[in-house]
Order: structure tokens, then C-alpha cells, then sequence
């Protein structure tokens, strides 16, 4: 899809004012952080299973060329074949000549943000394939043409309503007077009408949670199974994944699940979880008659090596955006592109670019609570500065804002300087301000006071109390 | 340059190496070739086996997988029949071709009708065996093969897995070994915890989305512990 990173504030402004999202949003914010938390108190080994899972994923990065070719070895001699793709427009060729080549019509789709990342299904669609989206929310999304709102819910933005008057929409041929009133009968419908289409599409698409190196395997994490019928029925399967979701062995690959369903939903474990390795053997009943797997780069390898590289840790668990205070008030959609939250904050500037997506990693109150729940403790919030330092260094950031950076970094960097002004500065503002108590507007801080009224100093400043206390400590 | 000799280009010119030395590539083949256990969990792993399969058996049912424990292999058909009943289905279903199941008689059950073979549209219900039970987080290791069918485990409305409680381990890792002890890995491994679910829409969990809506592991005890079993009714 197009981003549309540029214009968060405005999107943010919106979604504020949006009471249905605004609903849908309240309940997810109790949700997850809650489960994960039970889920968690019962796994006395969770904090360390974070350190071991960070250090796969550092060693595996430290080694992706080594590990890659292991993979790519293996995944051949299973009877798969590996396409390398350096950008989303080569990986769209390689699946569309995938699915030419066997005259595909339909596709089933498990899902996958990597497919999201190089809008696949507008692409297929364009070239004369019907890609069915499975998961229930990526369903709902996809009859709708909404873009997915959260990386593991992706209809999360959606009240009941909403997903009955799409279903009443696109399943006309259903009575119109049938009952739409519960998540339940919902659910039913949807399982109903996808029946067969995984029946007969021609391909199935998956992404991947992880690649193993040691059995050129691919595992899938899913709760509804969608993603199992989508690369058990078809005759071929297509796995679209990235570079950075190899790990050495199937051993590294567990310490990794236990971390991923906990972070992700508070389960123990998800529903499913299912390791792929080739096509069906000879002599199976059922199975793909063919594997491949679409192994993107667009812009990873850009990430190694740099203060970027710890994001390619990333399991896609969503607990940062669970647990993030600005995704709780805006959603998904805000943020413009496929990956919101914390993590997107950081990956969607390094894929599209800062000058499309500077607003996002400024979109953070830098509470640190993403950094405590991540699974693998990636640094957020610090490669968020990262990306501010380098918007300020490149020029992108609006003049008045850069300026006003420059002569903040003048004044508290001489000391001096600092006391004196902020002292003149608080007994002027304490003085003129004494009746009223607070100043509804203030010059040069418009942006500020929009929101909020400022207090009016009281009395000294912090520095000359301080100051008063360490002399008076030292006497006593 | 293909696309697959530039991106690993990239990540050694991203990692800061040359050409490779040989003792890194001998590093790396030689983790993969140990597949050492990482940190695995006390939570079972601390357990003997009989307390490891009431712990599959708590943490399965914690996931609405049902279980039943029976004595012996010839209860097995009658808790089926049971099972079905009191679930209101047919007594009828499709059951994998492997012959682990053949030990069980079922002819004492004339009228459960018993096909053989992969799942198709029209199944309501299917019976397979698993290869082990993983204690840690009350889940079933399912693997693919031409006696074991991948489309009963997520065709049919209801899945019945029957298993000896031998099979149950503590933890994942004694399903990779169980794996590598295979003449060949599997073209599909299903790790299933609990029946089919989704909580898509505001959050609320609904059993069934697209796999099974329920999952019923009969579960045969071990010799020792048979004893403790009252006769099933007849």
C-alpha cells in the first residue's frame, strides 16, 4: 500500500475524534496486557528465555549470510526451491510467475504482514488472480479495502456492527434477514463461506514466524487453523517470508515460541503450530505437490550492521503496541503503512523512508514500556531517537523546529546560561501570571498551550532548591 | 548479479567480512550439527512421568481439549461411541490409516461406521493417532505421512486423537529428538493446543474458526497405572 506516514498527525487527530474506534480500542487495551501478564507470572523462566532469545536472534544476525545459504541448502534437498527477491516488486514477480505457472485462478491466503509489506493482493488482483484473505480479521479487512490496524489482530479498530453490515454487504446471497448479532454467528458465517474456497483455490500463500537453517523448514503460528487449510488443500504452497526470520536449529526455534504466544495473546501456546518442509512425500494423502519460498530483502540488510540491527530481532508478537500508550489512543491506522506501534515507529522509517515516516518514531511519550515487554528486548525507544537524530541531521524536520532545537541545545549545554535564564524566566512568568495561576497561551508555545493551560511558577526553581539542600546536608 | 548473490553480498558487506574464514563456517555447522537444548522450562521438565501426565492432562483441558483416560486399548471404542453420543454426532468417522490403531478392536463397536483414509468436505469427525503429547503446555505433535494425513486434522468439525500415555513428554525438545529419530522429517508437523479459535472480533474468543471446534484425546494408561481405572461400563 501507498503510506501515508506524512500525514499522522492529522490521521491521529481524526482517529482521536472516532467514537467507534474509540470503543473497539478499549477493548483491546485491557486485553492483551492482561493476559500477558498472567501468562507470564506463570513461567518462572520467562526473563531468562528473553536473554537466550535475544542471543539467538544476535548470533543468527552476526552469521545471516551462513545461516541463509544453510537454509536455502536444505529447503532444496527437502524438495523446495528458495526465490531471493531484494525488493517488494520482485517478490510480487516471483509469486505472480509461481501462480502462472500453474494457471492459478484462486488463491487462499494465511496471514502474513510480509504480503501486506509488498501489497500482494492488489498485485494478484491486478494480474487476474483472486487472492482470499482467511484469517477472520484479515477477511473482514479485505472486504472492506481497509488496511490491517495491528499486526497480530488486524481487525481490531472493528465493533461487531461494523463486521455484520460488511458480511450483509458481500454475502448477498444469504438471507437478509438472518440474525448478524453475535461474534458467534459472525464467526460461523465466515467458516461457512470460506469452506470452499479452500477447497478449490489453486495456491496457497503463507507467511512465516521462523525459518529453521538445520531442516530448511518454515513454521506458521495461527489460533484458527486458516492458515494449515490454506497450505494443506491447494496443490502448491507459497511461503512469503524475510531474510531475518531464519534461525540455526529447531531447539533455537522452541526457546523462541515460548516467547512469541506469551507476548502476543498471553497463551501458552497458540492453537497451531506447524513446521513445513518441502512438498508432500511420495506416497502422502494430502499435502502441497510443490513448496517454494519468497525470501524478501527490501531494506533489511540495510538494517545490519548499523544502530538499526537489533530491530531485525523482532518476532512480530504486537506486545509493544499492546502495551503502547499512543497506539492505545490512535490505533493502527494512523500510522500509514502496515507495521503500527512502537515497532513500526522504528521498521517503517527504515522501509519507506524518514521523509515519508519521521512523524512515527516523534510519536511516543518514550514511557519505555515497549523496550520492558518486548520479547527480545529491542531497544525502542533508543532507535527511535536514533531516528530523530538522523531526521534533525538530514534536514527533514520543519525549520521552526529545528531552530527551536538549536537554541535549546545552546542554552543547556551552558549551565550558566541555563540557571540564569530559567531563573529570570520563572520569576517573570510567577509574577505576571500570580492572579490567574496559569496561562492559557503563551508566545513561541502555542502547539503547547493548545491542550493545556501552563502553571505559573511558584516560588523558586528546582536547581536553587537543590542547590540550598546539598549545601544544608553538607553542614548537618 | 542474481538477487541471491546481491542480498548475501549485502549482509557481508553489512557484517564488515571478506571472504568467510573457515573457522566461522565450521562454527555454524557445528551449532546446527549439536542443536543444543537451550533454557527448557522446570514446569514438567522437573516432573516424573506420571506427574507429567496429569500435566498434559490439566494443561490440555485449561485449552477445552477434552480428555478421557480409559485402561486399556478395549475401552477405546466404547469411549468413542460415548463420546460421539453425548456430543449429539453421527456414528460415523474417518480414521487415519496407520496401524497403531489396528490394536484396537474395534468390532465390539459394529455400528460406529469407520472409513480409512484422508479427510474430505463431508467429515464430521475424525480419529487419529499423535506422535507424542507435550506436557509443558498440554499440546499434541502430530507429524504428516502417507498413514497419517494432515486434512483430518483440520477438516472435520471434531477431532478425536487417541494415545498412550507413553507417548507424553516433558517438553518440545523431546519432540525434535522423537523427530530425528524418524527415517525422514515429515513434510508437516502440527503442534495442536486446544481446538481451533479466534478472537477477532472484540476480542472474544470463539471455539472453531476454521479447524476443529472440538478436540477429544482418549487416553490409554500405562500398565502400572491401569489398575487405578474402575472397569468402564460396558
Amino acid at each position: 500500500m501507498q503510506p501515508t506516514s506524512h500525514a499522522f498527525p492529522l490521521n491521529a487527530r481524526a482517529e482521536l475524534g472516532n467514537e467507534t474506534l474509540q470503543r473497539a480500542l478499549g477493548l483491546a487495551r485491557t486485553g492483551f496486557p492482561l493476559r500477558r501478564q498472567q501468562a507470564i507470572e506463570r513461567l518462572p523462566e520467562f526473563e531468562a528465555l528473553r536473554e537466550e532469545g535475544r542471543a539467538i536472534k544476535d548470533h543468527t544476525l552476526a552469521n545471516l549470510d551462513l545461516y541463509l545459504e544453510v537454509y536455502e541448502r536444505n529447503v532444496t534437498e527437502t524438495g523446495g526451491q528458495v526465490h531471493w527477491a531484494r525488493t517488494a516488486e520482485e517478490a510480487r514477480a516471483a509469486v505472480l510467475e509461481i501462480c502462472r505457472s500453474v494457471g492459478a485462478k484462486t488463491v487462499t491466503k494465511g496471514k502474513s504482514m510480509v504480503a501486506e509489506e509488498i501489497a500482494l493482493n492488489d498485485y494478484l488482483e491486478a494480474n487476474g488472480i483472486t487472492p482470499i484473505e482467511t484469517d477472520l480479521g484479515e477477511y473482514i479487512i479485505q472486504l472492506r479495502h481497509e488496511p490491517p490496524s495491528h499486526i497480530i489482530a488486524p481487525a481490531i479498530h472493528l465493533m461487531k456492527e461494523q463486521v455484520a453490515e460488511t458480511f450483509r454487504a458481500a454475502h448477498a446471497e444469504l438471507d437478509p434477514t438472518r440474525a448478524l448479532d453475535e461474534p458467534r454467528t459472525l464467526c460461523d458465517e465466515a467458516r461457512t463461506v470460506l469452506r470452499p474456497r479452500f477447497l478449490d483455490a489453486d495456491v496457497g500463500i503463507t507467511g512465516a514466524n521462523f525459518l529453521v537453517a538445520e531442516t530448511g523448514s518454515s513454521i506458521i503460528v495461527t489460533n484458527e487453523g486458516n492458515g494449515d487449510l490454506t497450505q494443506t488443500l491447494p496443490r502448491v504452497h507459497i511461503v512469503i517470508t524475510s531474510i531475518e526470520k531464519v534461525v540455526p536449529t529447531l531447539e533455537d526455534a522452541a526457546t523462541l515460541l515460548r516467547l512469541l504466544a506469551r507476548s502476543a495473546t498471553g497463551q501458552e501456546f497458540s492453537s497451531y503450530t506447524t513446521v513445513s518442509t518441502g512438498p508432500r512425500r511420495p506416497g502422502d494423502l494430502d499435502g502441497p505437490e510443490q513448496y517454494h519460498v519468497v525470501l524478501l530483502d527490501n531494506g533489511r540488510t540495510g538494517l545490519l550492521g548499523g544502530e538499526f540491527q537489533d530491530m531485525l530481532r523482532c518476532l512480530r508478537c504486537s506486545a509493544c503496541l499492546n502495551h503502547c500508550p499512543v497506539y492505545a489512543a490512535v490505533g493502527g491506522h494512523a500510522y500509514g503503512w502496515v507495521y503500527p506501534g512502537p515497532m513500526g515507529a522504528v521498521l517503517t522509517p527504515a522501509l519507506v523512508g524518514v521523509g515519508e515516516a519521521g512523524h512515527l518514531p516523534n510519536a511516543s511519550t518514550f514511557c519505555g514500556k515497549c523496550e520492558s515487554v518486548c520479547p527480545v528486548k529491542i531497544p525502542l525507544p533508543k532507535m527511535m531517537r536514533h531516528w530523530r537524530e538522523r531526521q534533525f541531521a538530514e534536514r527533514l524536520a520543519p525549520p521552526v523546529y529545528r531552530s527551536g532545537l538549536r537554541l535549546w541545545a545552546a542554552l543547556a549545554q551552558r549551565p550558566r546560561f541555563y540557571h540564569a535564564f530559567t531563573e529570570i524566566a520563572g520569576r517573570v512568568l510567577g509574577w505576571a501570571g500570580k492572579s490567574r495561576g496559569r496561562y492559557r497561551a503563551l508566545p513561541f508555545a502555542a502547539g503547547w498551550t493548545q491542550m493545556r493551560d501552563m502553571a505559573a511558577p511558584e516560588g523558586r526553581s528546582f536547581h536553587s532548591l537543590w542547590a540550598e539542600r546539598q549545601r544544608r546536608g553538607r553542614r548537618g | 548479479m542474481t538477487a541471491r548473490d546481491d542480498i548475501l553480498a549485502g549482509i557481508r558487506r553489512a557484517l564488515n567480512r571478506g571472504p568467510v574464514p573457515a573457522d566461522t563456517k565450521a562454527a555454524v555447522a557445528q551449532r546446527i550439527a549439536a542443536h543444543r537444548r537451550n533454557l527448557v522450562p522446570a514446569r514438567a521438565a522437573a516432573l516424573n512421568h506420571a506427574g507429567r501426565v496429569d500435566l498434559f492432562v490439566r494443561m490440555a483441558e485449561e485449552v477445552q481439549t477434552t480428555v478421557v483416560r480409559v485402561a486399556s486399548e478395549a475401552e477405546v471404542p466404547g469411549e468413542v461411541a460415548r463420546y460421539l453420543a453425548a456430543e449429539n454426532l453421527p456414528a460415523e468417522l474417518v480414521m487415519a490409516p496407520d496401524a497403531a490403531l489396528d490394536l484396537i478392536p474395534w468390532e465390539a463397536r459394529p455400528l460406529l461406521q469407520i472409513r480409512r483414509g484422508r479427510a474430505g468436505p463431508g467429515d464430521a469427525v475424525s480419529l487419529t493417532p499423535c506422535l507424542a503429547a507435550v506436557a509443558e503446555t498440554g499440546t499434541l505433535m502430530l507429524v504428516s505421512g502417507p498413514d497419517t494425513p494432515t486434512t483430518l486434522n483440520f477438516l472435520p468439525d471434531t477431532q478425536i486423537v487417541v494415545m498412550r500415555a507413553g507417548q507424553v513428554v516433558a517438553a518440545y525438545e523431546d519432540g525434535w529428538d522423537l523427530l530425528r529419530a524418524l527415517p525422514a522429517m515429515p513434510r508437516t508437523i502440527n503442534f495442536i493446543t486446544g481446538p481451533s479459535r479466534t478472537g477477532d472480533i472484540e476480542q472474544r474468543i470463539q471455539l472453531g474458526a476454521h479447524g476443529p471446534r472440538r478436540l477429544h484425546v482418549v487416553l490409554i494408561e500405562d500398565a502400572e497405572r491401569a489398575a487405578e481405572h474402575a472397569p468402564a461400563a460396558a
